[in-house]
């Protein structure tokens, strides 16, 4: 089972661990990831818009596959939208598996699922009142292409 | 009628986040309502001028060039995703 959560406000990566092994005693391996938000460039704002129609159930189609594709894997994914200042957190994958092999590997397969499958686009913002939309990355496409 | 929806810089470019329209009998596809979208104002024609960097759901499920859109319900247009 691997549980998708859509949010604007912030998340703490140790509660999320902490319930996904609360009672389990047969998991050899947890594994987290957090993207931030990083000041490139001076930048002082990210916002994340989405397609709220959408958005949540295309996360949990990603979690789904990585629950078909590593049955023994248990984990979440949370990814936030709105306006974020640079250090906060954006997305949190945590994965626990019987051994890390599994672990890793679902959470890279989220990660890359989600940068390319889920419907967010990064609007940066500078102190000066200029703002840039990010431009899809063709190394994100390989990434995620590896697990076709 | 069907509702289009539009994000990030299409959005932006278009000038609203939504509109409703009848299609034409002859849009039946993806890549045929794009173009009659196209000539629909000077800000849709600058959103779509790059179809190489517009991506489509249509019903909330991504869609390609040659997918129908006869009987849609919503279709939403928006830029490669850039999410994670």
């Amino acid at each position: 089972m691997i549980a998708a959560r859509l949010q604007s406000g912030p998340f703490d990566p140790a509660a999320e661990q902490a319930a996904l092994l609360a009672g389990r005693t047969d998991l050899g391996a947890a594994v987290q990831f957090t993207g931030l938000v990083r000041a490139d460039d001076g930048l002082a704002a990210l916002t994340l818009e989405h397609y709220p129609g959408m958005t949540l159930a295309q996360m949990q189609a990603i979690a789904a596959e990585a629950a078909k594709r590593w049955p023994g894997v248990l984990g979440s994914i949370i990814h936030r939208h709105g306006r974020l200042l640079p250090g906060e957190p954006i997305v949190l994958v945590t994965t626990a598996s019987p051994h890390r092999g599994d672990a890793f590997a679902a959470a890279q397969f989220l990660m890359d699922w989600l940068k390319t499958k889920a419907p967010f686009w990064k609007k940066e913002e500078w102190a000066n009142g200029t703002t840039r939309w990010v431009e899809a990355k063709a190394s994100d496409d390989a990434a995620a292409d590896r697990w076709a | 009628m069907v509702e289009l929806l539009y994000f990030a810089w299409v959005r932006e470019q278009i000038g609203v986040d939504a509109e409703t329209v009848a299609l034409p009998a002859n849009i039946t596809s993806v890549a045929a309502l794009l173009d009659w979208l196209a000539s629909r104002s000077p800000g849709h024609a600058a959103a779509l001028a790059n179809r190489s960097r517009i991506r489509v759901a249509v019903d909330q499920a991504f869609a390609t060039p040659d997918t129908p859109v006869a009987g849609a319900r919503e279709i939403a247009i928006f830029p490669p995703v850039t999410g994670g």
